[in-house]
């Protein structure tokens, strides 16, 4: 399944400075991501799993070490810079839903469809996700785990490279969980998405092509899974 | 003395919400100063004015007649009623001021030579009282003196009776009568002054010993001034009485009174209109915070904090932005009373005129901005008290929103998400929304106020100056003359036309209301001075009947076609029927014109002029003057265009500062709204805008969504301001248009688009100070944020 390399870290540290005290949030770490594979970035809370997440999709910049995106040194470029990028290369699935409460399933989606450039459309991203019968709610109007699929609707619609999940199913139950990841790996095999799940779920694992285990801002293991399970398998 | 835990929480809350806050106490500053400014200038002018009154003991009713025996004040002091009479001799006369070019006129007061008179007594300010038996000394009034520099000592040249005399200044001195001095009908303080001379020397220099022409006299307590006007009328008929007047006709008071109920009505609605906005931020910011905080308050009342406790908390969160706004509020407004009291010295002379910030004021802004402060706390405290503890802990229900009105019409397509988003922001809170419109609009209305005083005073010029009077010289005779005088005038030198004109002190009526007023006679087919209508059209004056202002007409309720009984008030005294047959529209004063040959045949004379409006080449005005200084006929010269250079100097420079300040003003409370809108929408929509941030839009992208809605409520206000203006125009007009003057209701395009410009222009930077503090939303944290 692994093509080539769409993410390469070298060397990659972040150090917080809070006050007096440093908190290395990274340690030194070198990590590949190729196209079309699902990587579960599993880590317990505090591990460093979200700030590499976040460098990875131009959130935050390394405090040194180099990250490249394809050709691009994203480590060397402008705050304009990454904006342009998450705009057209990534998806973000928030663990919050975070969408517009005052537009409806599918203008949330059409907000980002707007500003892409070749996006599909909001209904296509909608029934991507199983959900275009609900296209003309609010989110008041839907469940945690409906709002979810429309906040990974609004992430692929714009056709990202990436879509890079942070906790999807930490505001969910175990059913509505099961179901959202289930449409995540859905969206990965049928569009081919390089996709990157963190959780502190190690069962979530099981679903990945990779699994990278990291601990106290390093990389402690990467694991192949001979077959990817199905969501529906899971058990946690 | 340890604070209180919650009073800890209280003093960050205000930190971390300084820029909240900062808009609230600004907003409640301007309001202060503006309280403490016309409410302090008002009680000034009210306390100076009793004080000055009292002392020099102004006359309750004012009467003239060209020349009465000195013996009638003793019948006039048996009137019942009448407390006090005092008779004078007054004359005005041409004056030569040194360093002035022009002739000035003055206006001889007699005063007595031995004692002091009891009714409308001077205050001398400098220098010494005449000496008796001194024919020469001379008091001059403040506002002449101050103007042409003249000091104890100076000498004056003046044209009394036909001779030619030299005065001599001992004295400056201020009078209840001449608080406000005015010839015609604008303040010129170098060209016109008060002598006071010895009643001896002036009975002698105008061959008046034994008698009088001025009467003043003082009301017993609980005396009706009618019944007293009548009797005095009726003894002074046969001497040519013109006709008495109580203190509400005296020019000097009238003027006074309405410049004091200007500053008592602007000092109620300023304030009243910073007063709501204020309220309305405090109500804002608090709903916002008791949002944010709505699991602490659950906290706290799990914690069995009562009711009590956390509305104070809140209402002392409130307390504290206005109350800090007052207390900037105050020296900033008794700095600019102050400078309003030397805007005041200008125009009101009384012995001393200190601006004062009296206890009961400063006690009543707090209490007022407290109040406020409380007013916009309510609401929100209230929804603070109704929350259930245990709910308040968990977080709010997420927002309902409806699709808006135009997409329930099936219009959704033309719309792009972020326009739906921002528009039903607006829709889901429709009063807030209109509240900020409201407030911004009031912004926009006092600078449309603000500014209008500018705009009427262009529009009196034009009127008044360009179309109305076009004479270069108008010259008062000092008393009727044939019409030949014209003849005699045209030869002055550089008189290019002459139009004479005969005034006629006369009592209009028609049924049961009547004036004292003078009726203008003016030749048909006069260049000089014209008659205006409605739509500043010309009228012609007719062969026969009457024109009247349309104050006047009003004040009698006639129209046109009524008849008009006329009482003229000299000579023969004739009484007669004459019919109105139009109105003119004119912005000072109540005047009746006529035909100068219907008036001869009124007063059953040949025609006589005892003025006339002259065109003159301006390459000879100063032979003009020297030789007009010099007229034993003249008895006063006004100049049009020195009229209007003295008119713009002090009216028009002095409505400029007014105007700066209520701009600066108005541009706090647009600001002041703007800010705290956009930083509470900030606040409020903080997780979806770094949400889209993250999602690959850009600063501006989100700066505009951001703003989108702030500039939705600016562009709504500003018409709307517009015509709230237009209305406070409108009600200024209405409440300080009487029988002195009439300001016309004119905004000029400029006006507005100024307004709009300024409104724009503070919006743009309150919204600009936003943006900068969206730099500073961190992203990341956003990720983890659940709203």
């Amino acid at each position: 399944m692994a093509g080539s390399a769409v993410f390469r870290m070298r060397g990659v540290s972040k150090v917080y400075v809070m006050g007096e005290v440093e908190v290395h949030a990274l340690r030194c770490v070198d990590l590949e991501l190729y196209a079309g594979e699902l990587v579960v970035l599993l880590g317990a809370s505090g591990s460093g799993k979200s700030t590499l997440l976040n460098i990875l999709g131009g959130l935050d910049t390394p405090t040194s070490g180099e990250v490249w995106y394809l050709d691009r040194n994203l480590s060397a470029v402008s705050d304009d810079e990454l904006t342009r990028f998450r705009r057209d290369h990534v998806g973000f699935v928030f663990q919050f839903y975070n969408l517009i409460p005052s537009l409806t399933a599918e203008e949330n989606v059409a907000l980002v469809t707007e500003i892409a450039a070749e996006p599909m459309t909001a209904a296509e991203a909608l029934r991507l996700v199983g959900l275009a019968e609900r296209a003309t709610h609010f989110p008041a109007q839907l469940s945690g785990g409906e709002q979810q699929r429309v906040a990974i609707a609004r992430a692929i619609a714009k056709r990202p490279d990436v879509l890079l999940c942070d906790e999807p199913t930490g505001a969910l139950d175990f059913a509505t969980g099961k179901v959202v990841l289930e449409v995540l790996q859905e969206v990965n095999r049928t569009v081919g998405t390089t996709t990157v799940v963190i959780t502190h779920n190690a069962a979530i694992g099981r679903m990945a092509d990779r699994v990278i285990r990291i601990s106290s801002g390093s990389i402690t293991s990467v694991e192949r899974n001979a077959s990817r399970a199905r969501p529906e398998e899971l058990e946690w | 003395m340890k604070l209180a835990t919650l009073d800890l929480k209280l003093a960050r809350d205000l930190w971390r919400l300084r820029g909240h806050l900062l808009a609230v106490a600004l907003v409640a500053a301007c309001g202060t100063a503006s309280w403490i400014t016309m409410r302090g200038s008002y009680e000034a002018l009210l306390a100076a004015q009793a004080a000055f009154y009292e002392q020099e003991r102004f006359a309750d009713v004012f009467a003239a007649a060209k020349r009465a025996p000195a013996g009638l004040v003793a019948r006039v002091r048996e009137i019942p009623g009448v407390a006090g009479a005092e008779h004078r001799v007054v004359f005005d006369v041409t004056l030569d001021v040194p360093g002035l070019r022009e002739p000035a006129t003055g206006r001889l007061v007699s005063i007595p030579e031995h004692d002091r008179a009891t009714l409308n007594d001077v205050r001398v300010r400098s220098g010494r009282y005449i000496e008796p038996g001194a024919r020469d000394e001379v008091l001059v009034s403040a506002a002449f003196a101050d103007a042409n520099g003249l000091k104890p000592g100076d000498a004056l040249a003046a044209v009394i009776n036909g001779r030619w005399q030299r005065l001599r200044v001992v004295g400056i001195a201020v009078s209840p009568e001449y608080v406000h001095a005015m010839a015609g009908v604008f303040p010129d303080d170098r060209r016109f002054g008060i002598l006071w001379m010895g009643r001896e020397a002036l009975e002698a220099a105008l061959d008046m010993k034994g008698a009088f022409n001025d009467l003043s006299v003082r009301l017993a307590p609980g005396a009706s001034a009618r019944t007293v006007i009548d009797r005095i009328d009726r003894l002074l008929a046969p001497f040519g009485g013109l006709g008495a007047y109580d203190r509400d006709q005296q020019p000097s008071h009238q003027f006074l009174r309405d410049e004091i109920e200007q500053d008592r009505v602007m000092g109620t609605v300023v304030p009243a209109i910073f007063a709501l906005v204020a309220a309305f931020l405090v109500h804002n910011v608090l709903v916002r915070l008791i949002a944010l905080q709505r699991a602490q308050i659950g906290l706290l009342k799990a914690f069995g904090y009562g009711p009590a406790a956390i509305a104070g908390h809140f209402a002392k969160l409130a307390l504290a932005a206005v109350l800090a706004g007052c207390a900037a509020g105050i020296p900033l407004g008794v700095w600019l009373g102050h400078g309003l009291a030397d805007l005041y010295r200008e125009f009101f002379h009384f012995p001393a005129l200190e601006f004062a910030l009296s206890g009961t004021s400063l006690l009543g802004v707090v209490l007022f901005g407290a109040a406020t402060a409380l007013a916009g706390a309510l609401g929100a405290v209230r929804r603070a008290l109704a929350l259930p503890p245990a709910e308040s802990m968990r977080p709010p229900a997420p927002p309902v929103f409806r699709p808006l009105l135009a997409e329930r019409l099936g219009l959704q397509d033309m719309l792009p998400p972020a326009v739906r988003m921002v528009f039903r922001d607006l829709e889901r809170r429709p009063l807030r929304a209109m509240l900020s419109v409201l407030a911004v609009a009031l912004g926009t209305a006092l600078l449309v106020v603000g500014q209008y005083s500018l705009d009427a005073i262009d529009e009196i010029v034009r009127v008044v100056f360009r179309n109305m009077l076009r004479e270069d010289v108008m010259v008062k005779l000092n008393e009727a003359r044939e019409l030949q005088v014209k003849n005699d005038l045209a030869a002055l030198p550089g008189v290019l036309r002459v139009e004479p004109f005969r005034q006629i002190p006369v009592r209009l009526a028609h049924e049961h209301r009547e004036r004292r007023v003078l009726i203008e006679a003016l030749p048909p087919d006069g260049q000089l001075r014209r008659l205006l209508g409605r739509r500043l059209n010309p009228v012609a004056i007719p062969p026969d009947g009457l024109v009247l202002s349309a104050a006047l007409a009003d004040l009698l309720g006639a129209r046109p076609g009524d008849a008009l009984r006329v009482e003229v008030l000299e000579g023969a005294r004739q009484v007669r029927h004459v019919p109105m047959v139009a109105t003119v529209d004119e912005m000072f004063g109540l005047w009746a014109y006529m035909d100068l040959a219907a008036a001869a045949r009124l007063l059953g004379e040949t025609a006589t002029a005892n003025g006339a409006r002259l065109a003159v080449d301006p390459r000879s005005l100063d032979s003009l003057y020297a030789q007009l200084k010099q007229m034993p006929a003249v008895a006063g010269v006004a100049l049009r265009e020195v009229s209007l250079e003295g008119f713009l100097d002090t009216i028009a420079r002095n409505m400029l500062v007014t105007t700066v300040i209520m701009v600066a003003f108005a541009c706090v409370i647009a600001a002041g709204v703007v800010y705290n809108g956009a930083r509470i929408a900030l606040s409020e929509h903080a997780v979806e805008l770094a949400s889209l941030r993250i999602l690959g839009f850009t600063r501006g992208e989100v700066g505009a969504m951001l703003l989108a809605e702030q500039a939705i409520v600016t562009a709504a206000a500003i018409p709307l301001g517009c015509l709230i203006g237009y209305g406070l125009a409108a009600a200024v007009v209405a409440a300080f248009s009487g029988e002195v003057y009439r300001i016309p209701l004119v905004i000029s395009p400029r006006t507005y688009l100024v307004s709009a410009a300024v409104v724009t222009a503070a919006a743009a930077v309150s919204g600009a100070l936003v943006l900068y503090h969206l730099r500073r939303i961190d992203l990341v944290a956003v990720l983890k944020t659940r709203e």
